[in-house]
């Protein structure tokens, strides 16, 4: 009798279904859905992107980066000058953002990964800090103060027109309707794409390095690749999602593009709330980030405190995140990466 | 001249980089920490000196002696009852813990004090100049690069002549070893990261001395005591002084030839070092 390797639950099935059911509602959205409702799931999902590969970075590659507005940054930038200096169109340059964050990635990696552990949390923030003092240099795109897409840019971007025909809004409410088709396009990708890259070896290479690298270097795991495939992964994502934000925002400048709490300390929170090293973790993550920024944004500084405050008593408490708590006292896994061996000869102590 | 008192003004301003660096580097030599709240935490001895001195009328030469033993307290507190939960072989919690704390002090201190910047009182003396031959040279930052001297060799001494400093290198070499020999590691701890917050103390006092200084700037501290600590090389005190030394000769040469390309040309500094020698200048860790 032939065995078989599965990872399916069914209790992943039936999130597969419900998933998928999801989707469909989320993609119908802009059809019944008013404009501030796309605006705040607009910023659910970016966040969510930008969750799911810090995660994918400090969770399953165990490099804890604290200059991931660096890629943020640097793929807005990139998206400013590809339509203002080349006047390109505003939706093909998110992949050109994409891109850029890959290239300054490289430079960052091989500074970065000279510093151990915890040291190379803070060469990562260095390392954003030149990339931000560098772009504030850049006169063309406004230097220190910032600039603004071309208003006849954001106008004809693609689709646009097709958007107000369609649903019948206007211009503005057109853009953020396309806007959030991109993003929710982005997060299903970064979803489906890690989710899938943590079910090939790869992905089990990933997990045996994060447990134990010694380890998994005697088995035969390049330790040094799986970290270089996961760092410019995760920074090509991260940069397409800086390159959305901001074509979204229309407005940019280096302090806020390269902001240390709206693009690292915020997702470091989604994710430590949520829970560290799973798919579902910055998804609950986001969910209560939002709860949290809805209820809490009107005092400033206390609901920053509140945050930074709930991610130590999470980390001690359950470093494993409210999904953590919620899959060791229910055996819940809704994206199952274990995989389970069923039939075939080790089946024979039941007879 | 006017590059050779650049440069000189440059290597005092590396005193005061040693002063935010060698709690850090104490810490982490001690038990592996990097705590990333170490710059909030200068800047919370800044106003803790600041409401010191308008509380009770003191000069802050003064407050800092009623700063220091209460900054002490903090130090011990915070490691005995949260960062030593943290340790062990995982380096996430330690990392996110003190994170978190960074922003949490850093929005409490907002809360207290509000963005505005503030400075401790000057007077004659924080003010004065000596000359040297052709050079003039501040008493503030001659102050500042003594009292960095001072620290270090008082830390060196600390480490390497008393019973203290005994259990300090033995914890930090094998933590149960040492708890076998009778050493409380878990308190041992507490009075190290109490020890690196006298030290900050010493340097809060400088940075509002200087400078203007607000709840946000804890970060840029924490990243220059960082990148002084790499280029020194981890363990070595004096390599630190160097290391803050060489950040600071960077950022007054950058802020020479362009204002805007002072804080660029420290971390460029810092990249160059960290490109040539990765371990530092005099590297004594292994790790």
């Amino acid at each position: 009798m032939a065995y078989s390797v599965t990872t399916q639950t069914p209790a992943s099935r039936i999130a597969a279904l419900l998933g998928a059911i999801l989707i469909i509602v989320l993609l119908v959205l802009p059809f019944f859905a008013g404009r501030g409702t796309i605006q705040d799931m607009f910023f659910i999902l970016t966040m969510l992107v930008l969750a799911q590969f810090w995660n994918l970075l400090a969770g399953y590659g165990g490099l804890v980066s604290i200059g991931q507005q660096a890629f943020v940054g640097m793929g807005a930038y990139a998206l400013f000058g590809a339509v203002i200096l080349w006047g390109l169109d505003p939706v093909p340059s998110i992949l050109l953002a994409g891109v850029a964050a890959l290239i300054i990635a490289v430079p960052t990696a091989f500074f970065a990964f000279r510093l151990n552990g915890a040291y190379f949390a803070i060469g990562t923030w260095v390392i954003a800090e030149v990339v931000r003092l560098l772009v504030a240099q850049w006169k063309t795109l406004g230097g220190g103060t910032g600039t603004s897409l071309p208003r006849d840019a954001t106008r004809d971007m693609w689709f646009v027109e097709v958007i107000e025909n369609t649903l019948g809004v206007r211009s503005a409410a057109a853009r953020d309707i396309l806007a959030y088709w991109l993003a929710l396009t982005l997060a299903l990708a970064t979803i489906g794409g890690i989710y899938w890259l943590l079910r090939t070896r790869r992905g089990l290479a990933l997990a045996a390095v994060r447990d134990n690298t010694e380890a998994a270097k005697s088995v035969g795991v390049d330790a040094g690749r799986m970290k270089w495939i996961v760092f410019l992964t995760s920074a090509f994502g991260t940069g397409l999602a800086g390159g959305l934000i901001y074509m979204q925002k229309a407005r940019i400048s280096p302090d806020a593009a390269f902001s240390v709490t709206d693009w690292t300390a915020y997702v470091i929170f989604i994710v430590v709330i949520g829970g560290i090293g799973t798919i579902e973790g910055p998804i609950i993550g986001v969910l209560v980030f939002f709860a949290l920024q809805s209820l809490l944004a009107d005092f400033g500084s206390w609901y920053l405190m509140t945050l930074g405050v709930l991610a130590i008593i999470i980390m001690l408490v359950a470093p494993r995140g409210l999904w953590g708590l919620l899959s060791e006292r229910t055996g819940l896994h809704l994206f199952p990466i274990r995989r389970r061996l069923s039939g075939g000869k080790l089946n024979l102590s039941k007879e | 001249m006017i590059w050779i008192d650049t440069i000189i003004q440059g290597i005092l301003l590396g005193g005061l980089y040693a002063l935010f660096a060698s709690g850090l580097s104490l810490v982490f030599g001690i038990m592996r920490l990097v705590n990333l709240a170490h710059g909030d935490l200068i800047v919370m001895g800044a106003y803790l000196i600041l409401v010191l001195v308008s509380l009770l009328g003191l000069s802050p030469f003064i407050a800092v002696f009623i700063a220091m033993p209460a900054m002490f307290g903090v130090g011990w507190v915070l490691q005995r009852y949260l960062l030593n939960r943290t340790l062990g072989d995982d380096i996430l919690p330690p990392l996110l813990v003190t994170f978190g704390l960074s922003i949490a002090l850093q929005n409490a201190l907002l809360e207290g004090f509000s963005a505005d910047s503030q400075r401790l009182p000057t007077n004659a003396l924080t003010t004065a100049s000596v000359d040297v031959g052709p050079i003039t040279l501040g008493v503030m930052p001659l102050l500042t690069f003594a009292s960095a001297v001072l620290v270090i060799v008082g830390l060196n001494q600390l480490f390497y002549r008393t019973e203290l400093g005994r259990a300090f290198r033995a914890t930090s070499d094998d933590a149960t070893t040492a708890s076998l020999m009778g050493i409380k590691p878990a308190n041992i701890f507490a009075t190290a990261t109490g020890i690196a917050l006298v030290i900050v103390t010493i340097a809060a006092l400088y940075l509002g001395l200087r400078a203007n200084f607000d709840p946000n700037i804890g970060p840029a501290r924490l990243i220059y005591a960082f990148e002084a600590v790499i280029i020194g090389g981890l363990g070595s005190l004096w390599g630190t002084l160097l290391g803050g030394i060489i950040i600071g000769v960077a950022q007054t040469l950058g802020a020479a030839i362009n204002p805007e390309w002072q804080i660029l040309a420290g971390h460029i500094a810092f990249l160059i070092v960290l490109l040539v020698r990765p371990r530092g200048l005099f590297p004594r860790a292994n790790d």
